[in-house]
């Protein structure tokens, strides 16, 4: 086999240089995309299938990727929506009684390339230090990878909901609420959590709260999704509409879209949590969890008026959660669900069954 | 929450002598929790007997106790110090052992002494098999089919129920001595009854074998306030069936998706909270069925263990530091991340590199062993490197073994394998032993194919296909050249973790021509960093490893920098004594203003702790390791000559300028024969007569000029490697023929040209004097102790036990020694330390060998004189003058006078069953213990104690002794039954004692005469409760050699000297009227005063 040499170069101009993985890329092709980095050490098919990555090319920061090769069971999503990968060693062998697939047939099936070899450290360096920033890579030269590079829009401003919400709605579950859940990009484990809670209609973002309050739910979910929460289409207008009659739960993109519509403000960080392993309180009991995170922006701590911030992140004190203080209505910057990452939080699935069954129909 | 405040003071129980399955990592958590208490304002009391640990260094903890770790001698310690509070979860098994044993004695409640860390309870449901077993299944964790017995007929129902074939482990021991698996009925009952008799409860756990299985392993830290986190995931690459000490262990998880390893994770700590570990480290280890998956917890250490080390090591992550913490009650988001400095230790560290320990054993020094590995713990050390990947991570870590191997093969070592038909090669594969992985590469280059080599061996198809990386890489180098690789050549292959030296073996050049053509094509090593969260946030502790990537991270240091060079994997012969005087070294010049450099490999130490140095390489101690950080760092200088015969190997390769201390001409001159002999005519110090051989025929000439015994050993080698007394012609043959061979040995320092074999006459019945002193560059020095060997020359000094002060030497034989040692330190213009050993007869002094570096004997000197000896030697290395350093206050006079301390050795026999254990030229002690008191007798005892010899205070001494040992055994016989012992003799020694007027009350037969009673009949019937048994010589000794296995299999207490035997008899007599009375190092160098030996008592 051909070593395909490929080149990732940044938007400001830095470059890696490392062999090509996965499909295909024409000589002058290349694959462009804002780069951010993931810290999980195991969890890679479930990342790349993430569809909050839409928009971005994901670093692994683990050297070895691809050790068990992938099964469907773990996929988080139809297929990848993220626009690349990038690591330091794919395994040419996997070895898992659980694997179906290598992962590099993987990449190639849904077209996905990435690239191997590359000194990730440095590049997680670089962004670390730098912040996340677009990027692209492939066989083409350096000229054209750079202005690609800098022709790429990022994920601020841009609408990336849109690309992965589905199409029609669709139910999954068979618990004895009913739960309507909002799909930005929604994860699989997501929906089998819900799915032990309730009978989960999935509908697309940008249903109205007067479709969804004629379904007469328990309760209303609002899921992850990729990109900038201004953008996620009409959603933050619709819930008004609903708070304080249905309860609430949202995570990650769904957090930010509740804080927004509740007044507060989002803003980009620099290259965000992505990763297994982030600390995070629970100032009502003082414990922590680790938790699993992935998102590049945050809601501004002290600006979404009426809630009780619930939750903090210990590494830079970035807020994580929050409960609103009349109405029935919570969400979590973190992923409680996990795939991949810790369970430690999946007690915020009880909280919402808890909350559904609770609620009378009046706000508190 | 914040920390206790209701505890001022606390006691932590240290580990004691190393030995396997129980070695430094103990000093490390031990010295770590000692430091953290004490930095929170605790009064830290310290118990450990182990004198060459960091630990028991005065300056860790307000008082240190070098003192048995023996339940009489801790109740002791606790009715003086009245401690609040104890830690027994960073002193290992023994610490533990220890804790339960106060409680149980109820010595904790009558004094009012928590437990902190873990209760009883917790410890007792971790460690009892069937109460951990029945509480893993009430949480739903997954257990294997099992069984407990405490008698044979137990046994017999259990394997019913259980089925063959099955694991045998007995309850309550360390490293896992005594357990195995049996395949059959007949190793079924033998493996039952040696499991019952190794159980100090009688007590076994027969259990569903899952040999073959993946093996897994989570570190976990748990808080008061029931945050739990996992610090590492580790993976065996050896499967299940090979202790987890003796596996190749690789961090993080490898093969397990994040499914299973998130269930791994939620029962590692249903499993840590239902033991009820309140807070602290823990281990839960796990084994996986390849091929469904599933997960079966296997057991858990309550408390920090070698794989917290280990994880440790491989994270950044101090688990030890944090345990103790966490004791005293902070939570884990209280505690910062030392790394990051700006996030808390409530995470998770992510790693970005992979993480390989691999085990170093000792089997050549214990002949008969199989060398097999099993579930017993047999190694004696390890190595951990870091890589970037598996691959550079493995091979790295075979390198720092320093067992002649470049690598994973691509080296003459491999030769070794090349004659072995494939399908024995299989079969050897298929069984863990210390060749296993080059077994493995070696299979994989003849094309067997990965499934092939997994059906056979059960090594994850996983690993198999990084290593087979290699060796195509290797068949890739083979069509290559110097000339003709190109730099991204050199790159992939340096990537893969191909060394300089592998790279000259294949093609056919020097390391030296292949390092000069690697840095032309501009291929350095770049060093990157542990960082706790790979690369997330910033770091601020420099802890690197070498690797080829884009870019360095190391950031330069504004102060002069001095690299230290380590003593690597412990073995037998070089261990953490050298650990000690490296950590001193560093700390020593740091306090002096310079930027101190740590290089090692071994993950157990102190030294390998990223905030002993300012900067921590952990890389192995090659030329080609040590040089890339050398140039890299552009120090002042390099310590050679404190880590033992590893770095100082290197000290004639390095540059000759950077070189500090005595120079490699001196370290050179010590050791080679003719130049030593001319120096020692010079100053005109008698020498036994003795000369240089490189072959048979030359020390055949020698032997006939100076006579047998003669003493035959190899030059450069530490610890009596193969050195041998031969008594006759065939015997030296047979000698001088396996120095010829190749092995281990031959790169340590076998037969050549260039080093060639020492043959010296053998002085028998000899006192062997161990002398170190310092000595400065302006010629100023000073004797650092006198000891004196309680066994006669010809037992390796390592293994004898030895005093400060001497205890029968003249002041005037003590007066020529010290005489001697200044003069030859003079004459080697020795900068820091020096050893000389001597053989003392009559009053005659010959000098025997000068070593000028550090000795195994530096720290056990420092706890019994109070003198620095490694930190003030590190000074002198960099310039300073004993004047100035006495001026400093750090070199300061030696107590003397008012005690004496014993240091003895700990021997492995009891892992070694097949070995004979006796003491011999060859050093076989893994570890040492001081006892320390007013009177040498009482000393003696402490340190017999210590070392887990409690000698009878009443009852029947069996004497048999060689005819050299007689007069002493008479003398020793003599105080025995002044003491009111009876005696039992062998005929010959029962004679020479009833000649001397002396009562023998039993006179046995020979063994194999069927008249009569013989010693094996009189040992195994309980009757007697110590043992003197010396061997004769080389002469038969079949008698001898199944009286001590005798003695061994029923725990009897065994002296294998007379001189021993004397030194335990003196030192019942001095037992019988004063108290074993507890004092502290600190009190002992503030000077005792003999008026204490009164004031103390007796326990009679």
């Amino acid at each position: 086999m051909t070593i395909r040499e490929y080149q990732l170069v940044l938007a400001d101009g830095e470059v890696f240089e490392g062999e090509g993985i996965g499909a295909e890329l024409g000589t002058n092709e290349f694959a462009a995309g804002e780069v951010v980095f993931n810290t999980v050490l195991s969890g890679y098919q479930e990342v790349i299938t993430d569809p909050s990555y839409a928009g971005q090319i994901i670093t692994f920061t683990y050297p070895h990727i691809g050790n068990y090769g992938v099964n469907a069971a773990d996929d988080e999503s139809s297929r990848p929506f993220c626009r690349g990968v990038i690591i330091r060693d794919l395994a040419r062998r996997q070895s898992s009684w659980r694997s179906e697939e290598h992962l590099d047939d993987f990449l190639r099936r849904h077209g996905l390339a990435g690239i191997a070899g590359a000194d990730t450290r440095r590049l997680t360096r670089h962004i670390r230090d730098s912040g996340a920033m677009p990027g692209a890579f492939g066989p083409a030269d350096h000229e054209t990878l750079l202005a690609a590079a800098q022709a790429e829009a990022g994920t601020a401003g841009v609408d990336l909901v849109g690309l992965v919400t589905t199409k029609h709605a669709y139910t999954v579950g068979n618990g004895p609420r009913k739960i309507v859940a909002y799909d930005f990009g929604v994860k699989t484990t997501m929906l089998r959590y819900l799915g032990e809670l309730g009978t989960v209609t999935v509908v697309p973002a940008h249903t109205t709260a007067d479709e969804v309050m004629a379904m007469n739910p328990d309760g209303v979910f609002l899921s992850n999704g990729p990109g900038d929460p201004e953008q996620a289409g009409p959603i933050v207008d619709e819930l008004p509409k609903m708070l304080g009659k249905v309860p609430i739960f949202g995570i990650c993109l769904g957090h930010q879209v509740l804080s927004l519509a509740l007044g507060g403000t989002t803003y980009k960080m620099k290259f965000g949590h992505h990763g297994g392993n982030v600390p995070v309180r629970d100032s009502r009991t003082g414990k922590v969890e680790i938790t699993a995170q992935n998102h590049n922006f945050a809601v501004e701590a002290g600006s979404v008026p009426n809630v009780t911030e619930t939750h903090v992140c210990l590494n830079d004190d970035a807020l994580e959660g929050l409960v609103h203080n009349d109405y029935p209505a919570f969400s979590v910057q973190y992923h409680p669900e996990a795939g991949p990452g810790p369970h430690d939080s999946t007690y915020l699935f009880e909280e919402f069954a808890e909350l559904m069954d609770r609620f009378d129909g009046k706000a508190a | 929450m914040p920390k206790r405040t209701d505890i001022q003071s606390i006691l932590i129980i240290g580990s004691g002598p190393i030995v396997i399955g129980q070695a430094c990592e103990f000093d490390y958590s031990g010295t770590q929790a000692c430091r953290v208490l004490k930095e929170e304002g605790y009064r830290v009391i310290l118990a450990n007997s182990n004198p060459a640990t960091i630990m028991t260094d005065p300056s860790f903890a307000d008082a240190t106790y070098v003192e048995p770790l023996d339940l009489s001698i801790l109740e002791k310690i606790i009715e003086k110090e009245q401690p609040d509070a104890v830690l027994p979860t960073l002193g290992g098994q023994t610490g533990l052992n220890l804790a339960m044993e106060l409680a149980e004695a109820g010595v904790l409640d009558k004094h009012g002494v928590d437990l902190i860390g873990a209760d009883a309870e917790a410890i007792e449901t971790a460690e009892d098999r069937e109460k951990f077993k029945v509480a893993m299944t009430e949480i739903g964790l997954d257990c294997a089919r099992s069984s407990i017995a405490h008698t044979m007929d137990e046994a017999m129902t259990a394997i019913e129920e259980v089925g063959l074939p099955v694991i045998i482990r007995p309850a309550y021991i360390l490293g896992g001595r005594g357990t195995g698996i049996a395949e059959t009925m007949e190793e079924y009952g033998r493996m039952a009854k040696y499991g019952l008799d190794a159980s100090p409860i009688s007590e076994i756990l027969i259990e569903e074998s899952i040999k073959g299985w993946k093996e897994y392993e989570l570190e976990v830290m748990r808080d008061r306030a029931d945050n739990c986190v996992i610090i590492c995931s580790i993976e065996n690459l050896d499967p299940m069936g090979v202790h987890t000490g003796d596996s190749i262990t690789v961090a993080p998880a490898q093969t397990l998706t994040d499914v299973e390893y998130q269930k791994m994770r939620d029962g590692s700590f249903a499993c840590i909270r239902r033991v009820g570990v309140e807070t602290g480290g823990s281990n839960v280890q796990w084994a996986v069925d390849p091929k469904t998956g599933r997960q079966i917890v296997i057991e858990m250490n309550p408390r920090v263990s070698r794989s917290s080390a280990l994880a440790s090591k491989a994270t950044g992550f101090p688990i030890a530091k944090i345990a103790a913490k966490l004791a005293i009650g902070y939570t884990l988001d209280e505690i910062p991340n030392d790394i990051t400095e700006k996030t808390p230790a409530s995470f998770e560290p992510s790693i970005d590199y992979v993480v390989t320990k691999i085990p170093r054993w000792a089997f050549e020094k214990f002949p008969g062993t199989s060398g097999v590995l099993g579930t017993s713990m047999q190694s004696v050390g390890e190595v951990m490197a870091i890589g970037r990947t598996f691959p550079e991570s493995m091979q790295k870590a075979l390198r720092s073994l320093e067992q002649g191997r470049y690598g994973l093969n691509a080296d003459p070592g491999e030769q070794a394998l090349d004659d072995i038909p494939t399908e024995e090669l299989m079969k050897m594969a298929a069984i863990g032993t210390p060749d296993r992985p080059f077994q493995l590469e070696a299979l994989l280059r003849r094309g067997v194919s990965i499934d092939e080599v997994f059906e056979a061996t059960a090594v994850d198809p996983w690993f198999l296909d990084q290593m087979s990386m290699i060796t195509e890489e290797r068949a890739h180098l083979e069509t290559l050249s110097l000339d003709t690789i190109t730099k991204r050549g050199w790159k992939r292959a340096k990537q893969l973790g191909f060394s300089d030296p592998q790279l000259a073996y294949l093609w056919g050049t020097t390391e030296v021509e292949v390092r000069a053509a690697r840095l032309a094509a501009g291929v350095v090593t770049t060093f990157k960093t542990v960082d706790t969260c790979a690369a997330e946030f910033e770091a601020t502790t420099p802890y690197h490893y070498s690797t080829y990537e884009d870019t360095d991270e190391v950031r330069d240091g504004e102060r002069e920098k001095v690299i230290i060079l380590g003593s690597g994997p412990n073995r037998i012969g070089q261990g953490i004594e050298f650990d000690y005087c490296c950590v001193h070294a560093s700390f020593s010049l740091r306090d002096a203003g310079y930027e101190t450099i740590m290089v090692n490999c071994n993950p157990e130490t102190v030294s390998t702790d990223y905030d002993t140095s300012d900067r921590l390489y952990f890389e192995p101690l090659t030329y080609e390791d040590v040089m890339d950080i050398i140039e890299r760092e552009q120090p002042k200088g390099v310590i050679v000559s404190l880590g033992g015969q590893t770095p100082l190997k290197l000290a004639d390769q390095l540059p000759k300028d950077l070189v500090l201390g005595t120079s490699p001409e001196s370290i050179d001159l010590a050791e080679d024969r003719e130049q030593w002999n001319a120096l020692c005519a010079r100053l005109e110090i008698p020498q036994p007569a003795g000369g240089t051989a490189v072959d048979i025929d030359q020390a055949l000439e020698i032997t006939g000029k100076i006579g047998y015994p003669a003493l035959v050993r190899p030059s450069y080698v530490l610890g009596g490697r193969a050195m041998e007394i031969v008594y006759d012609d065939d015997h030296l043959r047979r000698a001088m023929a396996e120095l010829a061979g190749f092995g281990s040995l031959g790169k340590e320092g076998g037969l050549s040209a260039e080093r060639p074999v020492l043959v010296d006459r053998f002085l028998e019945d000899a006192t062997e004097v161990d002398v170190d002193a310092l000595r400065d560059h302006t010629g100023d020095s000073v004797i650092g102790a006198v000891m004196e060997h309680v066994e006669e020359a010809g037992v390796h000094s390592g293994d004898s036990a030895c005093s400060i002060p001497p205890t029968s030497l003249a002041a005037d034989t003590i007066a020529v020694i010290e005489e001697y040692t200044l003069q030859i330190a003079e004459a080697l213009e020795v900068k820091g330390l020096i050893n000389v050993q001597y053989a003392v007869k009559g009053n005659q002094v010959f000098v025997i060998e000068a070593n000028p570096r550090a000795s195994r004997t530096v720290p056990f000197v420092a706890k019994a004189t109070g003198v620095p000896l490694a930190k003030v030697a590190s000074r002198i290395m960099v310039g300073a003058t004993l004047a100035e350093l006495r001026d400093e206050g750090l070199m300061c006079e030696r107590v003397e006078g008012d005690h004496v301390a014993i240091k003895e050795a700990v021997l492995p026999f009891n892992r070694f069953p097949e070995a004979d254990a006796v003491l011999g030229p060859e050093m076989r002690s893994t570890g040492e213990v001081m006892g320390i008191d007013l009177t040498a007798g009482l000393a003696f005892v402490k340190s017999q104690l210590a070392a887990g010899l409690r000698l009878p205070t009443d009852g029947m001494v069996f004497l048999s002794l060689a005819d050299r040992d007689k007069d002493v055994g008479i003398e020793a016989a003599r105080i025995f039954t002044d003491l009111g012992f009876t005696l039992a003799a062998t005929s010959g020694t029962a004679a020479a004692i009833r000649a001397a007027g002396v009562n023998v009350a039993v006179e046995v037969a020979k063994i194999g005469d069927h008249e009569g009673e013989n010693a094996v009949d009189l040992i195994e019937r309980g009757d007697v409760k110590l043992v003197v048994n010396s061997p004769r010589g080389r002469g038969p000794r079949a008698d001898g050699d199944h009286i001590r296995s005798a003695a061994g299999l029923e725990s009897v207490p065994l002296l294998t000297t007379g001189k021993a035997a004397l030194a335990a008899a003196k030192g019942l007599r001095d037992w019988k009227a004063h108290r074993l009375a507890v004092r502290s190092l600190q009190e002992y160098h503030a000077g005792v005063g003999t008026d204490a030996l009164v004031a103390s008592g007796s326990d009679a």
